[in-house]
Order: structure tokens, then C-alpha cells, then sequence
């Protein structure tokens, strides 16, 4: 088959020892970064990016080295949500329920492991329904003109607020603050500068890595200041004796992760859903489907695996919309896809046409860092959970010295640096006022292209506004679009009460 | 009251936005749509969301108290001024003072402080520089 002959160029490309040693180091640094509270995928990735690109990596070594990470991180969220009641990160949130409770039944041991293989399992199925999947929807893909490109932008930034979403409006704020800063610059198409003021040093735009590096690591760093104690979560009381899940644990959590990996693919490939939310329908349902006996939340194994498999099966899956479509679902992918818009590669359809060797690298390299996540996690966990003891009175230090060496060394600009801080500020203000950040990201980062395929379409026809819904994939665009957008307004509550349930009713 | 303040910054914003964006200069030679109303159109959303949130403004969030107020701007400070020290002083100096100031504010002693300062720049530059090969400020004195 077409598929195995393309991964197996893949694997010849991912199999070298540079790039095995790349994705090793990826894992470990992803783990770390998943475990640490305060330090998630996002945020994680984020600053690795100007690093990698400063190293002058080539780009299929440095996204290796970055969907290392990312994976790692999947990986790692779930280490201080067991130990210590912290999710790592916010996908995680869910493993605290049944994995907290184990750890206080003396099960810590076999819940990190459990929730290793379940990772694995999670993940790894993900990517090959990500193998399968996206170059079917590559297919669709090629038949999009302008028009069909602009209406899908808009039905991200329509549906990435997600179904949970609290406030529409501060969606759109948020998206047009975005939209409205990539605006910034001289004009593409007919070479003028817009809203520049003069300054010479916006002709060229704010770099979208300025921004989400400001957005995503100074913010954090400022809304730790809001609280004194910059000691680390007591850890030292639960102890390890060993890490590894008996044979039946895994074999009675079997069909849980089985199910729970098919409902976080599905939730990761659907726009506006990510990871959280896979990770939370796997545990809702599980708890509905099997909870006879009324143990979840009180330390049941399945309660474990489920949601374990569910967002790592969801970050798989959140993959295929970015690579097949350049159209990320959530806010990590939406990371990864400044990551590859850093390295001159633009996802889409053209991406597998043209340079396929990139993608089945890519998925290749997705591959072997799962098995490496799996071996690293599994026996070494205990290594990471020292790593969680490190106070975030260093830790915080730490990050913020590194944002500012990977920005600085992207221009060597005393004004780049300042316009990070600016993106902080502004990042600490938008998160106290529940403003999500994720859309003004993908504004930065999708501006130009959207505005450049919708001025493509108004060319085609003349100024005609119609062509943008001229045929029926753009309409039915639309449709999914408005869909998304109100979908919020009518299920939003329904899920969040729930959520609030789960959560609150331990 | 938080979100009214953001609903009214946003919409003052978005007016700004739209009258800078109608004064953008269009060359004679120009595709059908131009460079104005994207922008523009932009604007008019921002406006739009903006207003909603000023009518209808959600609970208000948990502000820390002036005082906590205040060491997030003076952490700010620390970084504008660390920004202006990196050419002057060059890259491990200034960074080792950022970082034992951030960590003495986020409640180390003064003394780990210094220490945590001190290794978290020297870390940076061994490894990002004498392995990675990473161009950093290096100032007068060549670190």
C-alpha cells in the first residue's frame, strides 16, 4: 500500500542517529515540561522554538526535536496530577480524579505505570489513525481554492474557543486583537506599510514567535507573582516502592483504553476540541459505561487509563487537521504550527505533495518517540518526580531567562525584547480577564494567510463577494463554522455544569 | 467592572484601529479588494465583540491586592531594565541580577537568591553558548 511505502521513506529519514538522539532528548525535556504544574505543552513548546530555530537546525531534526516535546509533555501532565493532586497540565486535569485517590491507597507505583502504557496505547493508535486519516483528508483538501480557504480559517477562529467556551464575544476579541496585530507590517500585495506609525522596526510585522513567547512564558511568569509561596508541592510523603502495573490491572483496563482512544482521536480531529476535551468525554463516558459498583473517583484503575488514553489519543489526533489542512484545532497544535511556520514549511495539502519527506519524517519520528516516551516513563519516573520538587521561586527565573536568550537570539533586538514584555503584560492582563489567548495566537499566525486567500478569491471574481460562497464545499464550510460558533451558546453550560460535577464531586 | 474597562479600551481600540486603517495609502496599481478593508473589517469585529462585553460584562475576576499589584510591575521593570542592561553589561551580569531579583521576589532568601541568580546565568551561558553555540549579548567584557 501507498501509505506503509511513504512511511517506511519516513522511518528511513527519522532512523539516523542525530535524529534518534534529537528525539530522546525531545522526550526527556517534553516529559519535564509536561510534570512541572505551571509549565504546559504550550508553554513548553513555545520556548523551545526560538531555541531550535537559533541552533540552525534543519527542519525535519528540529521537528523531531519539538513533536518530541510535545508528545513528551502529553506524556509528563499526568506525573504531578497522580503524585500530587496538580494536573501538569490542563489535559491532565481528569487523571487526577481516579489517580490522586490511588496514590493515597499506596498505588502510586501502579498508577504511573498504568497511566504510561495507557499513554502509549493512546498515542500510538492515534498516530496511525493520523497515517490513514489525513491523507484521505489531503484529498479534500486540493480541491480548495481561495474561498474555501478563507471560510476554513474562519471556522477555526470560529470553533476554537471550544464547545466549553464561557464567552463568545471575548472569543472574538480575542481573534480580531490577533488578526488585528498580524495586519501590522508592509502590505504583501501591493508593497505599502500599514499601521506601522513610522517605526521602522514594524515594517517587517511583529514575529509571531516575539508574540507567543511574550503571550504564553512571560505571562506565566507574572501570574506566579500574584502569589508569594514559591515552594514547591509537597511530594515527599508518598513513597515509590515500584513502578510497574501487575499484568491483570492492565488486562481489566484494557477495553477502557480501547474506547477511550477512539472517542480522544475523534475529539482531536474535530475542530475547536483538543486535547482537554478528549481527555474528558474518555472518563465521562467510561464512568457512565462501567461505574456499576460506584468506584471511579475513589481510585479505580479504569478511571486512570481512560482519560490517559483519551488525550494522548486526542493530541494524535489534533495533528491531522494541522498538517492535512495548516488549520490547527487547539492551542498546542496551534504552537506547533508557528514551529513550522518558523521553519519556512507551510502544512496543507502541498505539504504531502510536495514534500513528503518532511511529513512522514514527522510521523515517523512520532512513532519512535512513543516507544522512547514509553521506555523513559515506565522505569524512570522516578527521576521526573524529583524534577516536580524544584520550586518555582528558581524554576519561574529559569523560564524567563530562557524566553529572553531564545527571542534575543532570534534578532539580537533590544526592541524584539521589549515587545515580548509587552506581549506579557498584555498575556497576564487577558488571562485574569478570561480572554483566551490561544485565538490571538492563531490570529498572529494565520492573519496574512487569510486575508491574502480572501483577496485571492475577490481577484478571481472581480470584487464579486459571492464567489466566497460559491460552491458547496465552501457553504458547507460555513454551515460547520456558525455551527461551532453558536454550538457554545447552547451546550456550553450542559458541559461545563458537568465538568464542574466531576470535578467538584470528589 | 474589569470587563467594562476592557469592553471600553477595546472599542476606543477598534475606532483607532478602523481610522488608522482608512488612512493606509493605496498605490495606483491595486488588486479589487486593497489593503484598507481587511483591516478594516477587522476592526469592525473588534468593535463588535467589545461592545457586547461592555453591555453584558462577566463576574468580576480575582485581582491580587496592591501590594502583590506591585511586585508584578516592578518584576516588568526588572525585565525592561534587564533588556537595556544586556548590551551595556553584557549577558551573564545582567542575567544573574534579573534572575536572583525575579527568585527573591518570588520568595527565596536573599542569599539563595543571589546564589539561584548566579546559576541560572552561568548555566545559560555554558550550556547555550559554550555547547549550543548560541549568540548571547556578551557586552564589553566578552560574557
Amino acid at each position: 500500500m501507498d501509505v506503509f511505502s511513504n512511511l517506511a521513506d519516513g522511518f528511513a529519514v527519522a532512523l539516523t542517529w542525530q535524529n534518534l538522539a534529537l528525539a530522546l532528548i525531545g522526550c526527556f525535556l517534553g516529559t519535564i515540561i509536561g510534570a512541572l504544574p505551571g509549565l504546559g505543552p504550550s508553554n513548553g513548546v513555545a520556548i523551545l522554538i526560538p531555541l531550535a530555530f537559533t541552533l540552525g537546525l534543519p527542519a525535519t531534526p528540529a521537528l523531531i526535536l519539538l513533536t518530541s516535546v510535545y508528545y513528551g509533555a502529553m506524556y509528563g501532565g499526568r506525573i504531578s496530577s497522580i503524585l500530587l493532586n496538580i494536573p501538569g497540565d490542563e489535559p491532565a486535569l481528569m487523571t487526577t480524579l481516579d489517580g490522586y485517590p490511588m496514590t493515597k491507597n499506596g498505588q502510586a507505583g501502579e498508577a504511573l505505570a498504568l497511566s504510561g502504557i495507557a499513554s502509549f496505547v493512546g498515542a500510538f493508535f492515534a498516530t496511525w489513525g493520523l497515517v490513514f486519516l489525513a491523507p484521505q483528508l489531503v484529498k479534500v483538501a486540493l480541491l480548495f481554492g481561495p474561498a474555501e480557504y478563507f471560510a476554513l480559517f474562519t471556522l477555526a477562529f470560529a470553533t476554537l474557543g471550544g464547545i466549553a467556551a464561557r464567552n463568545q464575544a471575548k472569543a472574538v476579541i480575542a481573534a480580531a486583537l490577533g488578526l488585528g496585530i498580524a495586519m501590522i507590517g508592509v502590505d504583501h500585495q501591493t508593497g505599502v506599510p500599514r499601521l506601522t506609525f513610522g517605526e521602522i522596526h514594524l515594517y517587517e510585522g511583529i514575529h509571531f514567535l516575539v508574540a507567543i513567547v511574550g503571550l504564553f512564558a512571560i505571562s506565566e511568569v507574572l501570574l506566579f507573582l500574584e502569589h508569594a509561596n514559591g515552594e514547591a508541592p509537597e511530594a515527599g510523603t508518598t513513597r515509590l516502592n515500584r513502578i510497574t502495573a501487575p499484568l491483570s490491572m492492565v488486562a481489566r483496563t484494557a477495553g477502557s483504553m480501547a474506547r477511550s482512544t477512539i472517542l480522544g482521536f475523534v475529539a482531536g480531529v474535530l475542530p475547536g476540541a483538543g486535547a482537554s476535551l478528549g481527555s474528558f468525554v474518555a472518563y465521562t463516558f467510561e464512568k457512565r459505561l462501567k461505574d456499576k459498583e460506584g468506584t471511579f473517583g475513589k481510585g479505580d484503575p479504569r478511571g486512570v487509563a481512560a482519560p490517559e488514553a483519551g488525550n494522548n489519543a486526542a493530541a494524535g489526533g489534533a495533528l491531522v487537521p494541522m498538517l492535512a489542512l495548516g488549520v490547527p484545532g487547539s492551542g498546542t497544535t496551534a504552537v506547533l504550527l508557528a514551529m513550522l511556520m518558523a521553519l519556512n514549511i507551510t502544512p496543507g495539502p502541498l505539504l504531502f505533495t510536495q514534500q513528503p519527506d518532511v511529513v512522514w519524517g514527522l510521523i515517523a519520528a512520532l512513532f519512535i518517540g512513543n516507544v522512547m516516551l514509553l521506555l523513559l516513563n515506565v522505569p524512570m519516573v522516578g527521576i521526573f518526580v524529583r524534577v516536580l520538587q524544584v520550586p518555582t521561586k528558581y524554576l519561574m527565573p529559569a523560564v524567563a531567562m530562557v524566553s529572553f536568550v531564545g527571542i534575543y537570539g532570534l534578532s539580537g533586538s533590544t526592541f524584539d525584547l521589549l515587545v515580548m514584555i509587552a506581549f506579557g503584560v498584555m498575556g497576564y492582563l487577558l488571562r485574569k480577564l478570561d480572554v483566551p489567548l490561544v485565538p490571538v495566537i492563531l490570529g498572529i499566525l494565520l492573519g496574512n494567510e487569510m486575508e491574502k486567500n480572501l483577496r485571492r478569491a475577490l481577484t478571481i471574481s472581480d470584487g464579486d463577494l459571492s464567489i466566497l460562497w460559491g460552491s458547496p464545499i465552501a457553504i458547507g464550510i460555513w454551515l460547520l463554522a456558525i455551527l461551532g460558533f453558536i454550538a457554545p451558546l447552547l451546550f456550553g453550560r450542559l458541559i461545563r455544569r458537568k465538568k464542574a460535577e466531576v470535578t467538584v464531586a470528589r | 467592572m474589569s470587563d467594562r474597562v476592557l469592553g471600553g479600551t477595546c472599542l476606543l481600540l477598534s475606532l483607532l484601529y478602523i481610522y488608522f486603517s482608512t488612512q493606509i495609502r493605496v498605490g495606483f496599481i491595486s488588486d479589487p479588494m486593497g489593503p484598507k478593508a481587511f483591516p478594516i473589517a477587522i476592526g469592525v469585529v473588534l468593535g463588535l465583540g467589545a461592545l457586547y462585553t461592555l453591555v453584558r460584562p462577566d463576574p468580576e475576576p480575582v485581582w491580587p491586592r496592591l501590594g502583590r499589584m506591585g511586585e508584578i510591575v516592578f518584576a516588568v521593570l526588572v525585565m525592561v531594565a534587564y533588556t537595556y542592561a544586556l548590551p551595556e553589561f553584557g549577558f551573564t551580569l545582567s542575567t544573574a541580577v534579573a534572575a536572583g531579583l525575579l527568585s527573591w521576589r518570588l520568595g527565596a532568601g536573599p542569599i539563595a537568591a543571589t546564589i539561584a541568580g548566579v546559576s541560572i546565568a552561568v548555566g545559560i551561558f555554558v550550556i547555550f553558548r559554550q555547547v549550543l553555540g548560541l549568540s548571547l549579548a556578551l557586552g564589553p567584557w566578552g560574557f
